[in-house]
């Protein structure tokens, strides 16, 4: 059993400054992660690697610096990694990633069969959920996205079974191998890797790959040129124009305040206390 | 993806001939077992001022089963400022499946050239979204919070969030057609339904076995909706953040909720300690709100969380920091412990309902 996962090194959200003054994103000191939704996905592969032996290979698109989460992936047990880093992906959008990446599971499939793909639902920076549907697309598999637990599966008959987190229900689906699995979140608990893999980590001479050795030799398909789209403008949200009606008593009891409150909100939104009266009722 | 490493556009791109006949704005009009998800309405909304700015007209695109209804979505797309609607009924319709409705929905497009064509970021919508730009090659937006036509250009110019909500970007789809987008459930108004509304509906065949079709439903399983929590539509919400301190504190959030009849909501790390399921979260990795009335405890307002709930009509918000981001987005502000404030407005609140009640 072959699982290619695909995961993506971010900054992490949780951490990021939007400088007051310039509305640029400050970067120092923000920490890059595996992008946690991957983590449910890597967790999944090797689950299925426990249950039928084979191979994890974990890949990402990213700078030189992404190495660092590859080397965590394995630390954690998967069996090989491959940075694709190239300057020609800069300013690749979600249309170019899926290519870079399709044409990289492609070569990575003319050494050993592929059987599932991997990726997380979608990444906390960009958080498109486009990339993976696009890989499975541009492989010509099938797509079972929010994929909740992998139910079954049939290496003989080249079948998997799984449920997916339909809109307003669970879809049980079957489908043939190789596919494209996105897994949803809070499905399982990435395990802690034992001390081998930590040291194996370290030391794993892991494959860097630029778009030649990714097999892309159509430079017009990736970067800025194979995206279609175009970022014309960042800002920071903007403030609303007025600050927030601060509600104050002489004596700030919390009795007065909401007193205080409540008769200058319904002045203002009579309908609002109709509507409160008549939910309340 | 990596949108953030790109410089901003200057030059005038011009559209690829092959999409110059390319006209008209689209919706897709998400439904399942004849339930239509709400967001379509709401893009419907949305679309008719696209349309109206670009002068052309606006479709809606209707999937389903041969037994469901179909034109009764049709009908109702109308009443929401479609123009037109393309239906498309087939047995392999009738549950979603990425292969059919990939194939059904980019025929459409291939077939009758729309320059617009946007989904709801619902989890169908999101998929299928994915997967026809890629057939298309086309750019895809996701998550937008406004759009709004270059006059000039005819180009679709979409805004959304990133960094997690940080910032955001202006994106535009300059050379290729059609220009796609989508916007999650409760980022746009409900438009108000028009029933006196008509228009014309496009029955287009699609022929597509069951036996080519490699994905198969065994069975589905509805959600128990019964308890859920449906904050994107619930019209009053009483959310908590980690001003409440304690786990137990969270009570007085719920004790208030119960005498507005309100949803509990809260803000990340309160779902992330586990004080509050998943699906009450609000914000850019949780839901999208958009209440007539939203009172925040102990929330500082951090933009993941403003993004999810901004559309609100009234937002109060309880926090001890005078200078916490939330007032600057509040409509109006106490500055106090949460722990206080909350029951006394529990009970005022109560008071005042009951001499409501008396009086009319």
């Amino acid at each position: 059993m072959h699982s290619v996962v695909c995961i993506k090194q971010v900054p992490d959200s949780a951490q990021i400054r939007v400088h007051p003054v310039t509305n640029t994103i400050m970067r120092q000191g923000v920490p890059a992660i595996i992008n946690p939704y991957d983590l449910f996905a890597l967790e999944e592969a090797l689950r299925l690697k426990d249950r039928f032996g084979g191979t994890v290979t974990v890949v990402t698109m990213g700078p030189p610096m992404a190495e660092a989460a590859l080397r965590k992936c394995l630390s954690y047990g998967a069996d090989d990694a491959i940075l694709v880093s190239d300057r020609a992906f800069a300013g690749s959008d979600t249309l170019a990633t899926s290519f870079a990446l399709t044409s990289t599971i492609r070569k990575i499939m003319e050494n050993m069969p592929v059987d599932l793909i991997f990726t997380g639902k979608q990444t906390i920076d960009g958080d498109t959920a486009q990339v993976g549907p696009g890989i499975a697309k541009r492989l010509d598999c099938q797509l079972l996205t929010y994929v909740s637990k992998i139910v079954d599966v049939d290496l003989e008959q080249r079948e998997i079974q799984v449920e997916r987190r339909a809109e307003g229900g669970v879809q049980f689906l079957k489908t043939a191998m190789p596919c494209l699995i996105t897994m949803l979140e809070g499905t399982n608990e990435m395990r802690f890797g034992d001390l081998d893999d930590l040291f194996r980590a370290a030391r794993y001479d892991l494959k860097v790959w630029n778009k030649e050795a990714a097999g892309i030799d159509d430079a017009e398909m990736i970067g800025l040129k194979g995206s279609p789209t175009v970022v014309s403008k960042v800002f920071a949200p903007r403030p609303r124009s007025q600050r927030a009606e601060m509600i104050e008593t002489q004596d700030n009891d919390p009795k007065n305040l909401a007193v205080t409150l409540l008769a200058k909100m319904f002045t203002q939104h009579p309908k609002l206390e109709k509507e409160i009266a008549k939910r309340a009722r | 993806m990596s949108e953030q490493a790109k410089k901003p556009a200057r030059k005038k791109v011009e559209l690829d001939p092959r999409f110059i006949n390319y006209r008209h704005v689209w919706v897709f009009v998400e439904s399942e077992r004849g339930e239509v998800h709400p967001v379509s309405w709401e893009l419907l909304g949305e679309g008719r001022k696209l349309a109206d700015a670009l002068g052309v007209q606006l479709c809606g695109v209707v999937m389903a089963g041969p037994g469901e209804r179909g034109r009764g979505i049709c009908a109702e797309a109308f009443h929401y400022g479609a123009d037109q609607c393309y239906l498309v009924q087939d047995p392999v319709l009738t549950d979603y499946r990425n292969e059919p409705y990939t194939k059904a929905l980019t025929d459409l497009v291939n077939t009758y050239q729309p320059e617009i064509l946007m989904l709801g970021a619902s989890t169908l919508g999101r998929d299928l979204a994915g997967s026809v730009a890629t057939t298309l090659k086309t750019g895809l937006v996701a998550d937008c919070t406004e759009l709004v036509i270059d006059a000039e250009s005819r180009n679709l110019a979409s805004t959304r969030p990133t960094f997690g909500g940080s910032l955001l970007c202006t994106i535009l789809t300059q050379r290729h057609r059609p220009q796609m987008a989508t916007v999650r459930p409760r980022v746009m108004g409900m438009p108000e339904a028009d029933t006196s509304r008509s228009g014309q509906i496009i029955e287009v065949p699609f022929s597509m076995l069951e036996t080519s079709i490699i994905t198969k439903v065994l069975e589905f399983i509805p959600d128990d909706t019964r308890d859920k929590p449906n904050l994107p539509f619930a019209d009053i919400i009483v959310s908590g953040g980690r001003g409440l301190k304690k786990p137990e504190n969270f009570q007085l959030v719920w004790d208030l909720a119960q005498v507005l009849g309100a949803e509990v909501g809260g803000s990340r790390p309160v779902v992330q300690a586990g004080w509050i399921e998943l699906d009450r979260q609000v914000g850019q990795s949780g839901k999208t709100v958009r209440p007539k009335l939203y009172i925040a405890a102990g929330i500082s307002g951090a933009i993941q969380h403003r993004v999810g709930m901004d559309g609100a009509d009234v937002i109060i918000a309880i926090n001890s920091d005078p200078n916490a981001p939330i007032f600057d987005f509040a409509h109006y502000g106490i500055v106090g412990n949460a722990m206080t404030i909350l029951p006394a407005l529990t009970e005022v609140f109560k008071s005042h309902l009951a001499q409501a009640r008396k009086a009319g």
